[in-house]
């Protein structure tokens, strides 16, 4: 494996991309560590999948600079090899059969793992003369995946693969990616929509807002160091200069903030508690949401 | 990357070899008792004092639906492909998504338009390869006898014989693949290439294939064969024929001796008078055609000789090759930079 766990296995510098008059992404940065489970996450709209499939290649960048495992996007065959990619809603050749599409990637791909994708297939159930046109969605995506991972890529992305899946196909989803993380030594960047896709599978985590990379880190020390305060109604700018505050709610008479500290809590005013990944995903989002934008959404409800 | 091209293409690809084996079948079957027929005639009517004219006329007239049918197949063909084969080759990947999944294999893209238009366009050429040459074949009988009512040179029959099939399925595929790669939908690209590729098969014969070369004009004096008929007092229609068999006239007119176009010969009613009387209608109309000569009146026509068939083929297969490669370098272009 060339990339090193040190090195990031996509690095952004203010990455845009435009289509005719609007910018899907844009003067974006970002540094994902390799070897780790990295849940993308980000209202619709955000720049997620035009993130991903710059990371895979199949755009260019209108501005910036992105580079894959060490070097630019699909630049080479080499480069190419190195990224799996499962596509948003998961396509495939509905003409071709199961096994067509197995023959398919032993052909296209050097490193190809036919072993590992039979062995797959008859785990999955599937049958190898079915076309693919149609096999269910759950099922459709699993073959897509096990084309992506049998393609033995350092890094596998996968853009909202289980979006359209029901629960439980979701779920078995989710279980084979992460056995096959378990096996292999694999980047994965994975996005949703839905915090609870990351929290089962991810160890690693970024928010994008508008294009902007909210927060992003280790799941865990984001979980340990992210505090819910509830206090007497006061002004959150006297706050100790190491915990910043990502949101902010009043009332009358009481004030609730969610800050970020890597130090303990002192103050006796405050009752403090930890948050669960939804709260701090939804914070980060609110944070940057246009103040416009709430009282209409709730003038919709 | 040529084995998932064939995967995908095999369904049509077999169909097409179906429909041509029908064909090819067809005109198996018909075309030597089409030759035995003309051979049959043409040595009969060697003799006779008219020539064979009447005989090829019949023969002709007789086979006339068969002849245009079989020759209407033929120019179906590159439209139906660049519409079936063409149109839906990238579109339907880029609408479906599947490209996603071919992009990120470990192939270049531009490996894998490679192997889309070779095997397809290559299939495309060699279908209408084949279809041509079986109706050139087949028709041959009927082209010679049908020299002066289609010229080869001139529309349904040009189109329909020798290589330039070739060169119109070629286009018609790679304008397809283009017109697909750039709606990114299968079936308005599959409506818009047809509606292009239709608007150039008609300006091609109307604008470009007139003046592939100069066009030969003659001034030639009026024999019993262009004059069509005599019409109440003594109006004369006339046809442009040009001593050239097969020759494909653009366009002519009659002059009066001060070289002023004249829509038609008012003939004196004393000449008609005199033509009337004459004893047999075939003297008659010698009389007429006398007269128009005696008065100055000649016949001028702009044409291309028939011996231009073979340099109109290779030059107008020569144009539609040029298209066809800069729209498939087009194509990897945009591929390459922008899909």
């Amino acid at each position: 494996m060339s990339t090193g766990l040190r090195d990031s296995v996509i690095r952004a510098r203010g990455l845009g991309k435009k289509y005719r008059q609007r910018w899907a992404l844009q003067d974006c940065d970002l540094d994902l560590p390799a070897g780790r489970v990295v849940g993308l996450v980000g209202p619709n709209g955000a720049g997620k999948s035009t993130l991903l499939n710059l990371a895979a290649g199949l755009l260019a960048p209108s501005a910036g600079s992105i580079e894959v495992c060490g070097g630019p996007s699909a630049a080479d065959v080499a480069q190419l090899a190195r990224v799996g990619f499962v596509a948003q809603d998961t396509p495939a050749y509905a003409r071709l059969t199961v096994a067509d599409h197995l023959a398919l990637g032993r052909r296209l791909n050097p490193a190809w793992d036919d072993a590992a994708a039979r062995e797959r297939v008859a785990r999955l159930g599937l049958d190898p003369k079915q076309r693919a046109g149609t096999l269910s969605g759950g099922q459709r995506a699993q073959l897509a995946l096990t084309l992506a991972l049998a393609k033995r890529p350092e890094l596998l992305i996968l853009d909202e693969p289980v979006a359209a899946l029901d629960p439980l196909a979701r779920r078995e989803f989710m279980q084979l990616l992460m056995e096959a993380v378990a096996e292999h030594e694999l980047s994965v960047v994975l996005s949703s929509h839905l915090v609870s896709d990351v929290e089962r599978a991810c160890d690693y985590l970024v928010v994008l807002v508008d294009s902007r990379v909210q927060v992003a880190g280790d799941l865990d020390e984001l979980l340990a160091t992210h505090h819910r305060l509830v206090g007497a109604r006061r002004d959150p700018d006297r706050l100790p200069a190491h915990q910043q505050v990502i949101s902010a709610r009043h009332t009358d008479r009481q004030t609730t903030l969610l800050v970020r500290t890597e130090e303990p809590i002192h103050d006796p005013s405050w009752s403090v508690d930890g948050i669960n990944l939804e709260d701090l995903v939804l914070a980060y989002m609110d944070r940057t949401a246009p103040a416009v934008r709430r009282p209409r959404l709730e003038v919709q409800r | 990357m040529i084995w998932l091209t064939w995967r995908q293409f095999r369904g049509p690809a077999l169909m097409m070899a179906g429909v041509l084996t029908v064909f090819g079948a067809a005109l198996a079957l018909t075309g030597p008792g089409l030759a035995d027929d003309y051979a049959k005639g043409i040595s009969g009517c060697a003799g006779h004092a008219d020539g064979c004219a009447r005989f090829l006329d019949r023969f002709l007239d007789s086979h006339q639906s068969a002849f245009l049918g079989v020759s209407g197949l033929l120019l179906l063909l590159p439209a139906l492909i660049g519409l079936f084969w063409g149109a839906p080759l990238v579109a339907r990947e880029l609408e479906t998504g599947t490209f996603r999944m071919a992009w990120t294999q470990s192939v270049r893209r531009t490996r894998w338009l490679a192997a889309k238009v070779a095997l397809v366009g290559l299939a495309a050429m060699a279908a209408a390869g084949i279809g041509t040459l079986a109706v050139t074949w087949w028709a041959s009988p009927l082209d010679k006898s049908a020299v002066d009512s289609y010229p080869r040179l001139e529309a349904i029959v040009f189109a329909t014989r020798g290589i330039v099939p070739v060169g119109y399925a070629a286009f018609a595929f790679a304008l397809g693949v283009t017109v697909g790669m750039l709606v990114r939908r299968a079936l308005p690209a599959m409506a818009l290439t047809l509606a292009v590729f239709a608007l150039v098969q008609i300006a091609m014969p109307t604008f470009v294939r007139p003046q592939l070369a100069e066009p030969v004009t003659t001034t030639s004096a009026f024999s019993t064969r262009n004059i069509d008929g005599v019409g109440e007092g003594g109006l004369l229609h006339t046809q442009a024929r040009v001593a050239d068999p097969g020759a494909w006239i653009l366009s002519s007119r009659t002059v009066d001796k001060d070289g002023r176009t004249v829509p038609l010969i008012d003939l004196p009613d004393a000449d008609m008078a005199r033509c009337d009387r004459a004893p047999s209608p075939g003297e008659a109309m010698q009389c007429v055609t006398d007269t128009a000569n005696r008065l100055g009146y000649r016949q001028e026509a702009t044409y291309h000789p028939a011996s231009r068939y073979w340099p109109f083929q290779w030059a107008e297969t020569g144009i539609y090759a040029a298209l066809a490669l800069g729209l498939t370098g087009f194509c990897f272009w945009w591929t390459k930079r922008r899909l």
